[in-house]
């Protein structure tokens, strides 16, 4: 964990990596620590660690220039497979949305749908749009966990990475995730333009009908 | 058992979804007291729907008589018909589904439409005792990662394209290996993956909670044409990349619905490798760990029987007009009424 492990309480423990609270040099930080996995074979568990911890920082700095707030990078640990960043004080969008009102929810969305074209326009996928993800601070929505994001302007990789967060919406906020998500398509067609927002509609039911058994799929037999 | 046979409810129910056409026999106190099965193996290739319609309607007759053998029942004793509604491949679900009407018709009881990965959830939680799991359904058709929420199993993650175990079946198939009776393609990759030791290079696609396993099957198929690695390493390097994928998802639904029990049922369950690897997200998140017993673990109409008591408990039945089979009916547009929320 490099040198901010000497204080480092655990923040949270995740599937994909433990996030530790810190102080570095006087600075309260995230460690975001990818250890070992026992259930993978140790050289497919080192590539894909360090891939992911390469990539995540970049990707992040990348989403900055777009203007889609994410933490700052203090300090990347190759070897470790650590990063350590800016901690973010607020609550993740998971924990709110349920609760909000249907006015409130639908600026969320808005704001939501604006961040990820923003993401997209400049070849940023996220990878992993969920609402655990997203943390509100100080009125600001602030995009974190690019570790399975990727450089790249595809229209399948844009359209995947809203239909998983459609998925997301669907398990979590089952009672609002249509609304939701019309919300944060509406705002995304506007910061993308028409022609634009028309073709990722489309790639967006090409990749929902390719799913293992969706009703709308034409059947074969 | 006989003794009681008069108090005692019965279901009987059938799975016809894919290649294996099967008769089970459920107390409604979660016994299962019969589970026959047929199965159908293809002459060359994958299963050809059709011709594995035409197995289950030939096989239909003696696995009902043998199921009600074996549980030591006549045909009047029986309480209410389930049959296995889809999602699966149509010309298969129809045989079992006419099966299932004209046994109701006749022996005028009622019919309970069941959604087969329900069926498997279900029978996984009755055969080990699990009771709010995070479920990986592994099998030749279906790859998802289930919990309960709300009145249904919720999907937080699955396949984007093929099945784990079409992925298996595949690849075994373009290795050259052959299916034998009662040992599925899987197993023959698996005693090969034991063998192996150097890992090759391999696609390992994970996006958010979803998983795409089409491109490792290309990659891993090129590997194997171009004759230079080993089928045993190949095998190995196929499995590890497969296997972690799943389990990485299956850990992110356990993080993220911090429940307490992780549950591996289908057919793929069987495999040694992936138990293992479940084992050890389960134990690293406090989680207990069970696998469906191989019994249970393939398609076999003794989770639809116990399904269609759970349901029938409930009140819910299937009309003969709203029997027709569901190709596509996913596993969170079921309501499970009998679940209760934890």
């Amino acid at each position: 964990m490099g040198e901010a492990a000497l204080n480092a309480t655990l923040l949270k423990k995740g599937a994909e990596a433990s996030l530790f609270l810190a102080d570095w040099h006087g600075r309260r930080v995230v460690v975001k620590a990818r250890l070992p996995k026992r259930y993978r074979a140790e050289q497919l568990d080192m590539t894909i660690r360090r891939y992911r911890t390469v990539h995540e920082p970049l990707l992040m700095h990348e989403a900055k220039r777009a203007g889609v707030p994410t933490p700052t990078i203090f300090l990347v640990d190759v070897e470790n497979a650590s990063i350590t960043m800016e901690y973010i004080e607020g609550t993740q969008i998971k924990q709110v949305l349920d609760v909000l009102s249907k006015n409130e929810r639908e600026v969320l969305c808005t704001k939501i749908g604006e961040l990820v074209a923003r993401l997209h326009k400049c070849g940023v996928i996220h990878g992993d749009l969920t609402t655990s993800n997203m943390i509100l601070s100080e009125g600001r929505v602030v995009l974190v966990d690019f570790g399975l994001g990727d450089k790249t302007f595809e229209l399948e990789a844009q359209g995947v990475d809203l239909h998983l967060l459609k998925r997301a919406l669907q398990s979590t906020h089952f009672q609002q995730a249509e609304a939701c998500f019309s919300a944060i398509l509406k705002s995304y067609d506007a910061e993308v333009g028409e022609a634009a927002a028309q073709a990722i509609l489309e790639k967006i039911r090409e990749i929902e009908k390719r799913g293992r058994y969706v009703a709308e799929r034409k059947q074969e037999t | 058992m006989t003794s009681d046979k008069t108090k005692q409810r019965f279901c009987l129910g059938i799975e016809s979804t894919a290649d294996d056409f099967s008769v089970g026999v459920a107390t409604f106190n979660g016994d299962i007291v019969a589970n026959v099965s047929s199965n159908y193996i293809p002459e060359a290739g994958g299963i050809h729907p059709r011709e594995a319609a035409r197995h289950h309607a030939e096989a239909a007759d003696d696995a009902l008589a043998e199921a009600l053998n074996k549980a030591h029942l006549k045909p009047k004793d029986l309480t209410v018909i389930a049959f296995a509604q889809g999602p699966g491949l149509g010309p298969c679900l129809r045989t079992g589904a006419t099966v299932a009407r004209a046994l109701s018709s006749y022996l005028n009881v009622p019919l309970v439409g069941v959604n087969h990965s329900v069926a498997h959830i279900e029978i996984g939680k009755l055969k080990t005792g699990a009771v709010d799991p995070v479920t990986l359904y592994a099998s030749g058709g279906n790859t998802m990662v289930t919990a309960y929420a709300a009145g249904r199993y919720r999907v937080f993650g699955e396949t984007l394209d093929i099945a784990l175990g079409n992925c298996l079946d595949v690849f075994a198939r373009e290795a050259g290996l052959k299916p034998q009776k009662g040992f599925p393609l899987g197993a023959a990759v698996e005693r090969l993956a034991a063998k192996g030791k150097v890992l090759v290079p391999l696609p390992y696609v994970v996006k958010g909670m979803d998983f795409s396993l089409s491109g490792l099957l290309t990659a891993a198929s090129a590997v194997l044409h171009q004759g230079k690695m080993s089928l045993e390493d190949l095998s190995y390097s196929l499995q590890e990349n497969a296997f972690s994928m799943v389990t990485e998802v299956t850990e992110r639904a356990l993080a993220h619905t911090e429940k307490r029990e992780v549950l591996l049922t289908g057919g793929v369950a069987a495999n040694r490798r992936l138990q293992a690897m479940l084992a050890i997200i389960a134990e690293e998140h406090s989680a207990k760990f069970s696998v469906v017993p191989q019994e249970f673990a393939t398609d076999n109409g003794g989770m639809i029987a116990w399904t269609g008591v759970l349901a029938y408990m409930r009140g819910l039945e299937t009309s003969i007009k709203e029997s027709y089979v569901k190709l596509r009916w996913r596993v969170d547009k079921v309501d499970v009424p009998w679940v209760k929320q934890h």
